[in-house]
């Protein structure tokens, strides 16, 4: 029972978990993702944000990472001075800067306000990340909580801002429901799934009760009010709850998915959690019971923000890289142990427990296996920028697939996903075998160009096969790339080369995909071509 | 009677349309006998909306000052609204779309004067014979024959002119179970299950009345069913109280004593005026604009729609595993065997016989099990969900029916030759068409219309390939097995594509459902290419090696 209940951190499976990977690999695996590239991504440094260490000891804020992203104009004094206005120091930083119009998201805990107290440096704070988007004269500050709690809080010395002594902010609540709440509604739920024969009434009343799509909505919600905040009003907007690392976090980085189609790749989906969640001290060891600890502390907080993803490519089939298994699988991870990404609460918590040198990273694990995670209906980065999701009650689906998983009867006997996916590696291989068959065919014309000709067959389909061409063609590359590379390894005469070659392939097959669909048009386009030469 | 005297005002202009996920644009509607046609001033992207008269099940007016508004809700659940300059024009207008979508005479309807722009290929209304399912039937087995008792419609007037019965049993005896038989409907072969050799029957409730009667010709017709030594199962589509309190009106179930090869199952399965109540309450509720989530689900609840879909599949389901695992022949009724009968015979099907799974196969479902076997299309579809008429013989019974075939559709998403579309084009044809397909009740009056002489087939229209192209799953993959749905809550789900289908733009899940299709294409192709090419090869090596032994 010890096993299942564990009490120190070093006993979870991630400091035995030892795959056969090199110590290299492993190093480069935690590398993988690199905050400062996604800023890099967004233009920061810029004229008004930077990346600053002054957390670097973490003497602002011990769940904070050592390097945050603050608007240039706020001071080392202000950063601290607002520091210690906000419950935990968890100061307001930057979370997503929508480049087209300067508007940002930022975030933070709650202001330690009271009934009346109020503090100079964290409202040059907020006039600074206002200022920085000089666009808009005004910005939002969004409570997530709903009114009443944050009333209650007051009383604790914390709370809200008072809009008269912050210079043109519009205040708003949200009303996403807490913690509490929250683990309540998971375990009506799960109630409900696990009903032995529910009557579609029991069901439905259930699902009702249990408020559950309610707090999913909620969170929705207040991600389109954020997205549309930013892009259509251009005003930056400021997010907290509490602490601000439970809805706070959901609703930021629903935002940014919303915003940003480089966060609904492989790549960009890891960094966002890496950044939204994991870096900004998200309680994943807390919220996720990894260890025997105070039950009050789990909530299923990571779960709605997974889900809202899921609702989201219901109504985008085509807009995700990655498909409803990866989902799943990360959502699996957080409660596995198997990886270091989710043990702890926070960097510092993380650093002590030295999971960098002793465990490994979740992430190259999960792109080892890309080709079953893929979305076969992507139609790539730049087909959607913003999504703008309809949130009307009939858009939200019960997700079978969570929370009823392991009941195979009640999902659909046949997959469509499934089905695409092996469409998908047959085209792989179609398309190898196409290249292949055209190599030996010119090398066969050679000595018998009459014979070749001759057969109407073999004629039409000769004058075919340029139309119908891998997409090679259309780059404006050398046709037979397996010969060239072939010819490439022959003359270095190292693996080495070979190896580089084969990883420009599927890079290469990377891009393809993404134009899949121009290719199909492409080759349509130029059907009638033979027939007029 | 001259459609002109309805028409008072022809033409408007200056009229605005408004549709959902439209920008509203400005125009001149026109009503003609059949339609109403709304079509844009704008040269650069004229736009034009032809609506079926028919297609109307209820219309609302509002006046602002001289401004005019009219709400017309069709059949197909879609909400429109005109606004129309001048308030004469506005009531004439207004009074009459209401005549012409309220004519009674059905020889006025579309049908009847629609003349079809396409080169007809096949005539639908001769596309599925029961001649031609028979001569199926008969290269199976001969223990059934074809019996043209009801060749002018005088045994049973619900019937078609020829049914299928066991061969031990003549005609004479049909007559006397006839009268047996609520409307003469007596019992006749649904389904033959080539697997195992069982049966599906179906028929209408035995007049037993209070006093228990018995007919020995009735007890003799579907034990020749059965397998010497072998029990079959009834699945009466009423609870047992519903059954029993039938008796007192002269209806009745079959006793045990009379039948005791026989084993009854009740399952009740809703009729009438409560399917065609859950219908407006579900429709209601999603046009409910409201955010609030909790009123979302406790109105799906209420309306019970999907507790309706429950019902029907888990009965369907059942009688296709009497059948296919228990190896036992099944009869199936209710009271009149026009409805939840029709429901669970066709849906057992589907789960039973690929055959059904295809278009052409479906069709010929269609047309046996709900034009021939008398189906009420005319009083079913009359109305929809928007209608205040509430008569009694109003129900969505068709409509729960291609819900059903969705939901298993859903399920098995390979095992279908058709799509979604093709089932929504067959619930907007069975409430409004320019087809006589699903005119009258039964083959006795669609002959006394003489439709098959007067209008267009459904048929005719769908089955010709550029129609079809468009009601094709890609996915679509032959598979010889039964497929048996899950009817868990969880596994059945709101058809967005009809209830929602005007509630929420579609553009994505078009876009993905294209997506789809593109890459499917794509494989079909390169197959074609890598096999061109590989017989390319081989003939090469075929001649070089001729040339090696010259």
């Amino acid at each position: 029972l010890s096993f299942s209940f564990p009490v120190k951190p070093e006993e979870l499976y991630a400091f035995s978990y030892n795959p056969k990977m090199s110590k290299e690999n492993r190093e480069v695996g935690w590398k993988l993702v690199d905050l400062k590239v996604d800023y890099q991504r967004m233009g920061i440094p810029n004229d008004y944000w930077e990346i600053t260490d002054v957390n670097k000891d973490y003497e602002v804020c011990n769940t904070y990472p050592p390097e945050i992203v603050v608007p240039r104009a706020a001071n080392k004094a202000v950063v601290i001075g607002s520091s210690r206005f906000r419950s935990r120091g968890r100061i307001p930083v930057l979370s997503y800067l929508y480049k087209e119009n300067n508007a940002a998201i930022c975030r933070c805990s709650q202001p330690l306000a009271g009934f009346s107290a109020r503090c100079l440096e964290d409202e040059q704070m907020l006039q600074a990340i206002r200022e920085a988007n000089p666009g808009s004269p005004f910005m939002y500050v969004v409570d997530t909580r709903p009114k009443l709690n944050a009333m209650a809080n007051r009383a604790a010395g914390k709370g809200y801002e008072n809009e008269d002594n912050y210079d043109n902010i519009r205040f708003k609540f949200i009303g996403i429901e807490n913690i509490h709440v929250m683990r309540s509604s998971l375990q009506k739920l799960l109630e409900v799934c696990e009903m032995k024969s529910p009557s579609m009434s029991d069901f439905l009343t259930g699902l009702e009760n249990s408020g559950w799509l309610r707090h999913i909505k909620a969170v929705m919600d207040a991600g389109v009010f954020l997205a549309k905040a930013v892009k259509d009003e251009k005003a930056s907007v400021l997010v907290h709850c509490s602490d601000g690392w439970d809805r706070t976090a959901q609703v930021c980085s629903l935002a940014s998915l919303l915003l940003d189609p480089f966060y609904r790749t492989f790549k960009g989906f890891m960094i966002l959690i890496e950044k939204e969640w994991i870096a900004m001290g998200h309680k994943f060891s807390h919220r996720c019971g990894h260890l025997d600890g105070d039950p009050k502390e789990v909530s299923p907080v990571f779960t709605q923000f997974i889900e809202c993803v899921w609702q989201l490519m219901q109504q985008f089939p085509c807009a995700f890289e990655f498909n409803e298994r990866f989902l799943l699988e990360i959502h699996d991870h957080v409660y596995s142990c198997q990886f270091g990404n989710f043990l702890g609460t926070c960097h510092k918590e993380r650093e002590d427990l030295k999971i960098f040198e002793k465990t490994h990273s979740l992430w190259p694990f999960l792109l080892q296996k890309k080709q079953e995670f893929r979305n076969p209906l992507y139609r790539g980065f730049t087909a959607y920028k913003e999504l703008q999701p309809n949130t009307l009650p009939f858009s939200f689906q019960f997700w079978c697939g969570m929370y009823n998983r392991f009941d195979k009867g009640m999902h659909p006997k046949q997959r469509v996903l499934d089905q695409l996916l092996s469409c998908m590696s047959q085209k792989l291989k179609l398309e190898d075998n196409a290249s292949e068959l055209e190599n030996k065919l010119p090398f066969l014309d050679g000595p018998l160009p009459a014979e070749a000709c001759s057969l109407p067959k073999a004629g039409r389909a000769a004058s075919k096969s340029p139309m119908l061409n891998t997409p090679q063609d259309y780059e404006g590359e050398p046709p037979p790339v397996l010969s060239n590379g072939a010819s490439a390894a022959a003359l270095d005469g190292t693996s080495h080369v070979d190896q580089k070659h084969t990883e420009k392939l599927s890079h290469h097959r990377d891009l393809r995909d993404l134009n899949d669909t121009a290719d199909i048009l492409d080759s349509e386009a130029e059907d009638g071509e033979p027939q007029h030469h | 009677m001259e459609f002109a005297e309805l028409i008072k005002t022809p033409r408007a202009d200056n009229v605005v349309l408004h549709r959902p996920f439209y920008l509203a644009v400005e125009g001149t509607l026109c009503l003609t006998g059949h339609h109403l046609i709304f079509s844009s001033r704008r040269q650069d992207n004229a736009e034009e909306l032809w609506l079926l008269h028919s297609n109307i099940d209820s219309i609302e007016k509002r006046f602002v000052g001289s401004l005019g508004t009219i709400i017309i809700k069709c059949k197909d659940l879609r909400i429109i609204q005109l606004d129309i300059p001048g308030m004469e024009e506005c009531l004439n207008i207004a009074s009459s779309i209401e005549a012409l979508s309220t004519l009674d005479s059905v020889t006025l309807m579309y049908p009847f004067f629609y003349r079809p722009m396409f080169e007809i290929i096949e005539d639908g209304w001769r596309s599925f014979l029961p001649d031609q399912e028979f001569e199926l039937l008969s290269s199976v087995t001969d223990e059934w024959r074809l019996s043209c008792i009801n060749k002018d419609f005088s045994v049973c007037p619900s019937y078609p002119p020829v049914v299928i019965v066991p061969k031990s049993i003549d005609d004479e005896a049909l007559r006397k179970v006839a009268m047996f038989r609520h409307g003469s409907r007596f019992p006749v072969l649904s389904y033959y299950h080539k697997k195992n050799g069982m049966v599906m029957m179906r028929s209408s409730q035995p007049l037993t009345g209070t006093n228990g009667r018995r007919c020995k010709e009735d007890e003799k017709l579907i034990n020749a069913t059965l397998r010497p030594g072998k029990r079959g199962y009834i699945i009466d589509t009423r609870s047992l109280n519903v059954a029993q309190q039938a008796r007192a009106k002269g209806g009745g179930f079959e006793q045990e004593a009379h039948y005791p090869q026989w084993r009854r199952i009740h399952k009740c399965i809703e009729r009438f005026n409560i399917l065609q109540e859950s219908l407006i309450k579900l429709v209601e509720a999603c046009n409910d604009q409201s955010h609030n989530m909790d009123r979302w689900l406790s109105k799906l609840e209420a309306s019970n729609w999907l507790t309706h879909i429950k019902e029907i599949l888990t009965a369907a389901c059942l009688a296709a595993q009497c059948i296919d695992r228990e190896g036992a022949s099944v009869l199936v009724h209710g009271t009149e065997g026009t409805d939840s009968t029709l429901q669970v015979t066709s849906l057992a099907q589907i789960i039973l016989d690929p055959r059904c799974r295809t278009i052409r196969g479906f069709e010929s479902l269609v047309v046996r099990e709900w034009l021939q076997a008398g189906h009420p299309f005319q009083q079913r579809c009359a109305q929809s969900a928007y209608s205040n008429s509430k008569q009694k013989w109003e129900a969505p019974v068709f409509l729960l029916f291609l819900d059903c075939v969705w939901q298993i559709l859903r399920q098995f998403p390979c095992s279908f030759e058709f799509n979604e579309q093709f089932l929504i084009m067959l619930f907007e044809h069975a409430y409004a068409s320019q087809f006589g397909t699903f005119l009258g009740n039964n083959e006795n009056e669609r002959s006394k219309l003489k439709l098959p002489q007067k209008t267009m087939s459904l048929w005719s229209w769908v089955n010709r390939s550029e129609e079809l192209s468009k009601f094709q799953n890609p996915l679509f993959e032959a598979n010889s097995l039964v497929i048996w749905p899950s009817v868990a809550p969880q596994s059945l789900q709101l058809w967005e594509g009809v209830f929602l289908r005007w509630n929420r733009p579609s553009k994505f899940l078009d876009e993905a459902h294209e997506e789809m299709i593109n890459i499917i294409k794509y494989n079909k192709e390169l197959q074609t290419k890598v096999n061109a090419l590989r017989r390319q090869l081989a003939e090469m090596e075929t001649d070089e090696r001729m040339q090696e032994n010259l």
